[in-house]
């Protein structure tokens, strides 16, 4: 193993290939739906079989998704592009060619910027991005002795986006890989739903001698479909590449497959086994042209991206900078918050603390989805203002916000029926403060002594007393004025 | 009156409106007819004897209720290739001898909405790869004017057909010529539209930016009439075009009085045999002799449209005809001990030679390191020819010369040589080469064997090729000259 896998002397060089599928409701060259999890075969009419005779219509809605995508990345996005055939057989690949993007892509020469180990942005170029269709899947579970097809995926439609070499590390690799996953959602282009196969990835991972220009030969890791799994599939190619060469070996040019249950990469197919795909212009499909005017209306509808966002929420919520970037971070979530703002008025930390606290640790928890979330965003406002009037503190609300996550109500209705609000009014707590230092003569003594930190005890003591509905300032404040007198 | 195995659609189309006759009546005189001949000919796949009744009945009805459409109980038949829901097509191949399609083609259905009755579906070179008709799985058609010679191909069936007086039209598809080379060499009329005119969903493909649907008749006016019906855009085929269709039989009644036809002098060089081309001249004077003028065209990229052909359209029927894995649908061959041999043996078994040999060629041309020298090569010289006819339309209103080098060449002539076979296509390749209309009318004879005019039109220009073809044919009969054996 190369010393502590440290990679010293060597740099490592990535590219990725991001398949996204696109959020039509139906399939790029058919009417089919493309739903997921349906019946095997139920989705598939006879243009996805490949019957004899029929022809490819192209869905206008995937060029709008593919310019947005081009648009986002400050990308070109090509006047005219072509769809060519990509010749191969295989049982779930109905006509014997997919259609896919080969000379004419509709994106090129894109960028996309991330931080890397040194806190520094760093530009990752965009190489293309193309329209393409899905193939369908092999089933072999629960078959005995044969293979069944399932062709509902096949014809979906797939935006493949392909980066430059200019990945160094797998972290890069998945930072960028994150990016890229944030934008399409942002998009509305991609549900991004990687265990749905519908955003999935391949990397073109070299390693060459520190300093060395020419690059080294490259091996394509399939199968990545977490961003766990990348980081990790990427590091074991990285070491094995390394050790190999180190041995004394070469690499070689092939295709190898993640197993996540063994944690390691095998080889599925080498360069000499690679078919020759035959590609041409498929003479079914007109060229795809694009107006000046259709771009225009494409860049008129653009959401606000993430990196404009996230400055907007510091300037205008005067958030800090890391909090506007987790609240950014999925469009989702974004609007989920501005929600809670709208609606609390003034309190846009307290309601970023929120969101990022005790209700991101509420999802994690269940596994669940912001757009899935126990608790509405008018629902958390509400909370969120009974902060910030002060009829409960804030640890008062923490018990509040779990009984709304289990479904007991909203915040109002749930103080009000476990008597929860706080307690304001001075010569009541004073009581409380009162018959505490009473009960407690050791420890004023050891206070007035000069013990100072025993203040917590008594407030503790408060607290308990009146069932944490104190206000807690208001206690501090008592306490203090009292055992000083 | 006319037997009515003789009349031609427009002919019959007045008689079932005067009702002197009806289309059960009509429909069983010509199954009768097949029923009778063609196992001298050999032109069906499939006859659908009881469904074409019933739909023979259905329009009898309509035409009383005053309601049948263009076509109402006129008899057609389909060339195999053209799928049609609940009944076999087999596009002349062992690969689909037994596949019923779930759907109707555009052409099909668009027929079917006009009231049109189909009798069959006809025999045809395998996956119209073919100039003879011997390429056909179920055997070679026979030539109605010898029985020894090709009718032609690939749309042999529907061009024997309508040449013996089994239907008075036929659709048909063309590639490179095969919907015109068969004709001429039956003296039937067929015409090429242009390409995107006639939609090509449910047609089984064969080099689809070539393939184009059209009609084999007896008359340039029965061909109007029917093309009127095939044409226009349809949504579920890219490459159609969304252009209105004219009526293409109002127009075909005027004057070519100073219609500028355009002659190519290749086309007469020494490739053409005497009297073929001398038929052909005798054909153009009647032409002039109704007021058209000739001009001298050059074409001088002509001679590379076979070539051309023969490296663009197998690189296409090479992808086309991947779907035809033994997988979905078609032949699969028995016992295969794992998907590769699947795959081998149900296309080594289930597609013949001609089809193979195209496949073979085709998957070269695309091939990494050849592509650049005979894929993207034949596409920069295919522009070229459409360049040539784009100059030449310029000058002239449509071009005139002969279908095909020869009258009807014996079964078996050119079957072991493929260039020949190719050869045969000569005139008619350019008009796909460039996406143009064109058709073959009769215009005489040559040892008793029919020989055609080949027009050829600019872009859309169907109009002006059915009114010339029409105008001729007020002055000949050549049109009208039945087969002895099918009078």
């Amino acid at each position: 193993m190369s010393a502590a896998g440290s990679n010293s002397g060597w740099e490592v060089v990535i590219g990725l290939e991001i398949h996204a599928q696109l959020a039509t409701t139906s399939k790029i060259f058919s009417a089919s739906s493309t739903a997921y999890g349906a019946e095997p075969n139920t989705q598939a009419n006879l243009v996805d079989l490949g019957y004899p005779g029929v022809l490819p219509v192209l869905n206008k809605e995937v060029v709008r998704m593919a310019a947005l995508f081009g648009l986002a990345v400050n990308a070109t996005v090509a006047r005219r592009s072509v769809f060519a055939r990509k010749n191969y057989f295989y049982p779930d690949l109905p006509k014997g060619y997919q259609i896919s993007q080969l000379e004419l892509p509709i994106v090129e020469h894109g960028e996309m910027f991330i931080t890397d180990a040194d806190g520094n942005e760093k530009r990752i170029g965009i190489t293309r991005a193309h329209l393409e269709e899905d193939a369908g899947k092999s089933i072999h579970e629960g078959l005995d002795t044969s293979s069944g097809i399932d062709l509902n995926r096949a014809g979906t439609p797939l935006l493949e986006i392909v980066s430059e070499p200019d990945l160094r590390s797998a972290k890069e690799a998945v930072a960028y890989l994150k990016k890229i996953h944030t934008i399409v959602r942002y998009l509305g282009i991609s549900d991004g739903n990687m265990q749905e196969g519908s955003f999935r990835c391949d990397a073109n991972v070299s390693v060459r001698p520190m300093g060395q220009e020419e690059l080294g030969t490259r091996a394509e890791l399939k199968n990545l479909n977490s961003f766990r799994f990348i980081e990790k599939a990427i590091n074991l190619e990285v070491e094995r590449q390394i050790d190999r060469i180190e041995d004394g070996g070469t690499v070689v040019q092939e295709t190898r497959l993640y197993d996540s249950d063994k944690d390691e990469t095998r080889s599925m197919r080498s360069k000499e086994e690679a078919n020759d795909y035959r590609y041409f212009p498929d003479p079914d499909l007109l060229p795809v042209e694009i107006s000046d005017e259709y771009i225009e209306a494409v860049r008129e509808s653009m959401p606000e991206l993430p990196v404009a966002k996230q400055s907007r929420f510091v300037d205008e919520y005067g958030l800090k900078i890391d909090d506007a970037e987790i609240l950014t971070a999925s469009r989702a979530l974004a609007d989920y918050y501005e929600a809670v703002v709208e609606a609390t008025g003034a309190t846009a930390q307290i309601a970023a603390n929120w969101v990022i606290g005790d209700l991101a640790g509420a999802l994690n928890r269940e596994g669940k989805d912001i757009g899935e979330s126990n608790i509405s965003a008018a629902d958390l406002a509400g909370l969120v203002s009974r902060i910030h009037d002060n009829t409960i503190s804030g640890k008062i609300a923490k018990q509040v916000f779990e009984a709304m996550w289990d479904g007991e109500g909203p915040a109002d209705e749930i103080i009000a029926a476990k008597g929860l609000k706080q307690i304001t009014d001075s010569s009541a707590i004073e009581a409380v403060v009162d018959t505490v230092i009473a009960d407690n003569p050791e420890q004023v003594a050891e206070y007035k002594a000069g013990k100072d930190k025993l203040i917590g005890f008594f407030v503790g003591k408060v607290m308990q007393e009146t069932k944490g509905q104190a206000n807690p300032g208001q206690v501090n404040q008592i306490l203090k004025d009292k055992l000083s007198s | 009156m006319t037997a009515l195995h003789s009349q031609t659609l427009t002919e019959l189309a007045s008689g079932l409106k005067k009702g002197e006759f009806t289309s059960v009546e009509l429909t069983q005189v010509l199954l009768d007819r097949i029923a009778a001949h063609d196992d001298k000919l050999n032109a069906f796949v499939t006859v659908t004897a009881s469904a074409a009744l019933a739909t023979a009945s259905r329009a009898d009805a309509a035409r009383v209720a005053g309601i049948g459409g263009a076509l109402n109980g006129l008899p057609i038949i389909h060339k195999d290739i053209f799928c049609t829901r609940g009944i076999k097509t087999t596009c002349g191949s062992k690969m689909l001898e037994n596949f019923v399609s779930p759907y109707d083609a555009t052409v099909v259905q668009k027929l079917a909405d006009a009231g049109a009755v189909v009798l069959g579906k006809s025999n045809m070179d395998e996956f119209a790869m073919g100039s003879s008709n011997e390429t056909s799985y179920f055997g070679p058609v026979k030539n109605p004017w010898n029985p020894e010679c090709s009718p032609g191909g690939s749309s042999g069936g529907s061009s024997a057909s309508v040449a013996a007086r089994f239907a008075p039209a036929a659709t048909g598809t063309d590639t490179g010529g095969s919907i015109r080379q068969p004709a001429a060499l039956t003296g039937t009329v067929g015409v090429k539209p242009t390409y995107g005119r006639v939609s090509r969903y449910g047609m089984i493909a064969f080099a689809s930016s070539l393939d184009q649907a059209g009609v084999i008749t007896r008359s340039s006016e029965d061909a109007a009439r029917l093309l009127g019906v095939m044409a226009g855009f349809d949504e579920r085929d890219s490459t159609s075009i969304d252009q209105p269709v004219p009526d293409y039989l109002a127009s075909i009644g005027d004057s070519i009085k100073g219609l500028r036809v355009g002659i190519v002098r290749q086309h007469f060089d020494a490739g053409l045999e005497e009297q073929t081309g001398a038929r052909v001249k005798e054909a153009i004077a009647v032409l002039e002799s109704l007021g058209a003028t000739t001009v001298e065209v050059d074409l001088p990229n002509l001679d590379m449209s076979v070539p051309t052909y023969y490296v663009v359209a197998p690189a296409e029927c090479s992808s086309n005809l991947s779907r035809f894995d033994g997988v979905r649908f078609g032949y699969r061959a028995d016992d295969a001990e794992d998907l590769l041999d699947l795959y081998c043996r149900s296309r080594g078994e289930g597609f013949g030679d001609e089809v193979k040999r195209r496949i073979m060629t085709g998957t070269y041309v695309l091939s990494a390191g050849y592509y650049d020298a005979y894929y993207l090569k034949a596409q920069q010289v295919r522009q070229l020819i459409a360049d040539d006819f784009r100059k030449a339309f310029a000058d002239v209103d449509l071009i005139a010369g002969p279908t095909t080098p020869s009258p009807a060449f014996k079964l078996g002539d050119k079957v072991d040589d493929p260039i020949q076979m190719y050869l045969n296509d000569i005139y008619t390749i350019g008009a796909n080469l460039a996406g143009l209309p064109a058709m073959s009318v009769p215009c005489g004879l040559v040892d008793d064997l029919p020989v055609g005019l080949h027009l050829v039109g600019a872009h859309f220009n169907e109009e002006t090729l059915l009114r010339c073809a029409h105008q001729y044919q007020q002055q000949t009969e050549w049109h009208k000259a039945c087969p002895e054996a099918f009078k």
